[in-house]
């Protein structure tokens, strides 16, 4: 069993060289940002997980939560490390300092959840829903209620949970049911709630569910649904939790992955109803929910970042100790480790590098969401936001379909005892597997980017994304990068013939836009990593002239770099194929010749 | 009463140590560094004794390398009050330790220094005897327990056979052992309050010390690997192999 280890040197480059540290610590309010306090605090993250997190999340997979009566309790230790969690300060990483957060920038707080969720994704979603609840909160709650929840959510005394899906409304949220009646200062909710995360369980003193309802006057659709405040134990006058409100776990699902945490149908208002705050105004809460989303989003896709680390560290380790077979080519030499062996190394090497992609990307979309939130010249910050916009959907789609794959391929080079529970590597796909469908599938976060971010401008965003890999050719040239330019080359070739394509289409056949979507949204994030490791690679031939520069890791980077380029980058132009010229046999086939 | 508490930056335990091909060292650049785990320790106690009240102020000491500041930030993280590097390039050894240690002692006077009982790269064990004995102060190693009254200390002692109960008169140094406390995680607020803390750097010349290295590394060099196993027929063999080859028995 392999333990975890923040892989630091990586994220400390993609923080301050590929994302951009400095423009970030030059925002206003992040006066205190600086290497070394990355440093600090990614490596204090790292050693809370490798000690605490990590151990606690097998057993997690193993027991699951459990339900008796309504109460659901956490698989054994998750308590504890909880308690813990919360006594060192990480909830509250990146809340409003008003609320006693330490607001750093999302470009520290995106590493530290890569940190949690490679420890024990399960157990870390409950602080990563509360941190939802805390976004959505912070910019549509009243003063008062954000002064009775706020801060309990910062610390994380109190948990809070999504309550959007019912057995009618998923993708489609415009089908929500759960009604909401007004009743003096507060309404009654009445309802049923599925797939909640954390919905209920034993691990904080109070659960807020922010619930989207309806009133019994709104009109149809996504236009009727208000966004309320539904807290497990109604705050006292002083703040404490008080009586039970009438919400009810009536049952939690087994399922493949994310065992320790429990997933809850939520039953409001077997009695009479219970009872919920609006936040902000009805009718608004898909609005709403749609301004913390790019948040949300990038968070699960950071899931998929996690997934893959931890995936590879457990194949290397086991890559470096099972000893199988000889070097090829040598006769009657010693049995080798199977890491020896190209196959296996392709393998760890393509682990490696999607990894390193996905994270560079990531890092890099939540420095552009910092820039969106705060730069102070108004040009920048719209630009930062387009930006962001048309990242969110390829970080959450892309990141979270390739940390799939890398857990797959990490089961692969274990052989046999891969495909065995007690070896470990089966639990990083099982926990992998939920990302590319919560939080919007793949199908949804493609629509997405095809229709609203680059459809409806245009593809304004997406041509200046391309102009700027584009205008790192000559660099890569003279740098003697030349399989890493063409690389490049051809596949934003590729990407800009779909984008015009997508943009061409959409407005007459928007049918056959939607058909290849996906594929347009696996083009899109192949490309944007195969940019970020061209960027890491121009990086690391600067950084290597120094003379206390650390060669070993740039030059595991340059490779790494250079294995993109040469394995991944490639499936860049069939993807680009398959959405400029598979759209009609998509459709060829009507749903009842099927 | 104020305590002084030195820490050491050594490669992360969970780091797999490799010696640098000429044999000079163990390969340090670009490692994964950490705070000696037996420093933490007297870090934790020191933290302890002043939220008991017992201790007023923690000042924690560096000895080396410029970037063993991030080792006093985690220091103060844990709860120093503020921090001295003292800045030397060259190879610390437990005397130079010892004799720097003995300057600040004068200059800050302590009422206890709390060390690690060794540091977990070289485990030389030495430099908390060497400082007792500099200063003349009465020193307890590898305490497994600490508990000040007045101008003594209660220490528990763990030794060979087992465990040895002292009282020391104070100013004293004791040197801790794994036993004495479990160290705390450090919490995000105190990682950010100790960037405001007070670190002072100095040479070893302006405290009228000299660290030159008296002692000189030949040759590093890996561990022999160990070899295969050989399956025995029975117990006769077994013991005949430990008696006559091993000769363990
Ligand atoms: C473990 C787990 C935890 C969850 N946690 C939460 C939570 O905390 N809070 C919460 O509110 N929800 C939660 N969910 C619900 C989750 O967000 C939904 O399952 C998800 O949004 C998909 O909705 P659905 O299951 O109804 O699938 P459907 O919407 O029925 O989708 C079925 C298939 O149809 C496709 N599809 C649907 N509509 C379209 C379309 N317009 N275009 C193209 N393809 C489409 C989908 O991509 C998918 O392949 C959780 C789910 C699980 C399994």
């Amino acid at each position: 069993m392999s333990t975890y280890s923040a892989p630091l040197k990586d994220m400390r480059f993609a923080i301050e060289e590929l994302a951009g540290l400095s423009e970030v610590a030059a925002l206003p309010g992040h006066g205190e940002v600086n290497a070394e306090l990355v440093e600090a605090v990614l490596g204090e993250a790292g050693k809370f997980a490798q000690e605490v997190l990590d151990p606690l999340n097998r057993e997690g997979d193993r027991q699951g939560a459990r339900l008796s009566d309504g109460a659901v309790t956490a698989p054994k230790g998750f308590k504890e490390a909880y308690r813990q969690f919360v006594e060192a300060g990480w909830n509250g990483l990146g809340g409003e300092p008003e609320y006693g957060g330490q607001g750093l920038p999302h470009l520290i707080a995106t590493p530290v959840q890569e940190i949690w969720k490679s420890a024990n994704m399960a157990l870390c979603l409950a602080p990563m829903l509360t941190s939802g609840v805390l976004e959505a909160l912070r910019a549509h709650a009243s003063p008062e209620q954000l002064k009775t929840y706020a801060g309990k959510l910062t610390s994380g005394v109190w948990t809070g949970t999504m309550n959007l899906t019912e057995p009618q409304a998923g993708s489609d949220l415009s089908a929500v049911r759960t009604r909401a009646v007004r009743e003096g200062g507060h309404y009654r909710i009445q309802g049923t709630k599925i797939f909640i995360t954390w919905g209920e369980h034993d691990l904080s003193e109070n659960i807020i569910h922010l619930v989207l309802a309806r009133t019994p006057d709104a009109p149809e659709g996504v236009k009727g649904i208000s966004l309320f405040i539904v807290p497990k134990f109604l705050p006292k006058p002083d703040g404490t939790p008080g009586e039970r409100n009438d919400v009810k776990c009536v049952s939690i699902e087994h399922k493949l992955g994310i065992r320790g945490s429990p997933t809850c149908v939520l039953a409001y208002g077997d009695r009479k109803g219970a009872i919920g705050h609006l936040v902000g105004e009805e009718n608004r809460g898909l609005e709403y929910m749609f301004t913390m989303m790019n948040h949300a989003r990038l968070a699960v896709g950071v899931e998929g970042v996690a997934a893959g680390e931890r995936a590879y560290q457990h194949a290397l380790e086991y890559a470096r100790t099972r000893v199988q077979g000889r070097e090829i080519g040598q006769r009657g030499g010693d049995r080798v480790t199977i890491i020896h062996h190209p196959d296996v190394r392709r393998m760890l090497m393509s682990m490696r590098a999607q990894t390193e992609a996905m994270r560079a990307l990531a890092y890099f979309a939540a420095a552009t969401l910092d820039k969106a939130r705060r730069h102070p010249d108004p040009a920048e910050k719209r630009r930062n936001q387009s930006l962001l916009d048309l990242l969110t959907p390829v970080v959450k789609g892309w990141c979270t379909e390739q940390g799939v794959e890398v857990a797959s391929t990490g089961i692969q080079v274990h052989g046999g005892m891969g495909f065995i529970e007690e070896t470990g590597a089966t639990q990083y796909l099982r926990d992998a597997r939920i990302t590319t469908i919560y939080e919007g599938t793949t199908g949804i976060q493609a629509n997405d980017l095809v229709g609203r971010k680059v459809a409806l401008e245009k593809g304004a965003t997406a041509n200046a994304m391309i102009g700027a890999m584009r205008a790192l050719e000559p660099t890569l040239a003279s740098a003697g990068e030349t399989y890493l330019r063409d690389g490049l080359k051809e596949s934003v070739d590729g990407l800009e013939a779909a984008t015009h394509w997508i943009v061409r289409t959409h407005a007459g056949d928007p049918r056959a836009v939607a058909g290849v979507a996906v594929p347009y949204l696996k083009l899109f994030g192949t490309v944007a990593g195969g940019w970020m490791m061209a960027r890491a690679a121009l990086i690391a031939h600067e950084k290597r002239k120094q003379p206390d520069a650390d060669r070993d890791f740039l030059d595991a980077k340059l490779a790494t770099a250079r294995f993109f380029a040469e394995h991944e980058l490639p499936k860049a132009l069939p993807l680009a194929r398959e959405v400029t010229r598979g759209a009609d046999s998509v459709l060829a086939l009507a749903p009842e010749k099927f | 009463m104020k305590v002084l508490v030195t820490v050491k930056r050594v490669i992360d335990p969970y780091v797999k140590v490799r010696v640098k091909p000429d044999g000079s060292g163990v390969e340090t650049a670009n490692v994964k560094m950490t705070m000696n785990p037996f420093c933490e320790i007297a870090m934790e106690q020191a933290v302890r004794m002043k939220e008991a009240g017992v201790v007023t102020e923690i000042v924690a000491v560096s000895i080396g390398a410029q970037q063993c500041q991030e080792t006093l930030r985690t220091a103060m993280a844990m709860g120093a009050d503020r921090g001295i590097l003292v800045e030397t390039d060259v190879e610390v050894q437990p005397l130079a330790v010892a004799k720097v240690m003995k300057a600040i002692a004068a200059k800050e006077s302590p009422r206890l220094v709390i060390m690690g009982k060794q540091a977990i790269d070289d485990d030389s064990n030495q430099s908390g005897q060497m400082l007792a004995a500099l200063l003349g102060w009465p020193q307890a190693a590898f305490i497994s327990k600490l508990e000040v009254s007045g101008d003594s200390a209660e220490v528990t002692r763990e030794i060979d056979g087992g465990l040895e109960k002292l009282t020391i008169r104070l100013p004293a140094v004791v040197t801790t052992d794994l036993r004495l406390n479990e160290p705390r995680y450090v919490t995000l607020p105190n990682i950010m309050k100790a960037k405001k803390k007070p670190l002072e750097v100095v040479k070893p010349d302006a405290l009228g010390v000299d660290v030159t290295p008296r002692l000189t590394t030949l040759k590093m060099q890996e561990p022999a690997k160990r070899g295969a196993g050989v399956k025995v027929a029975d117990v006769k063999e077994l013991v005949a192999k430990l008696r006559n080859e091993a000769k363990v028995i």
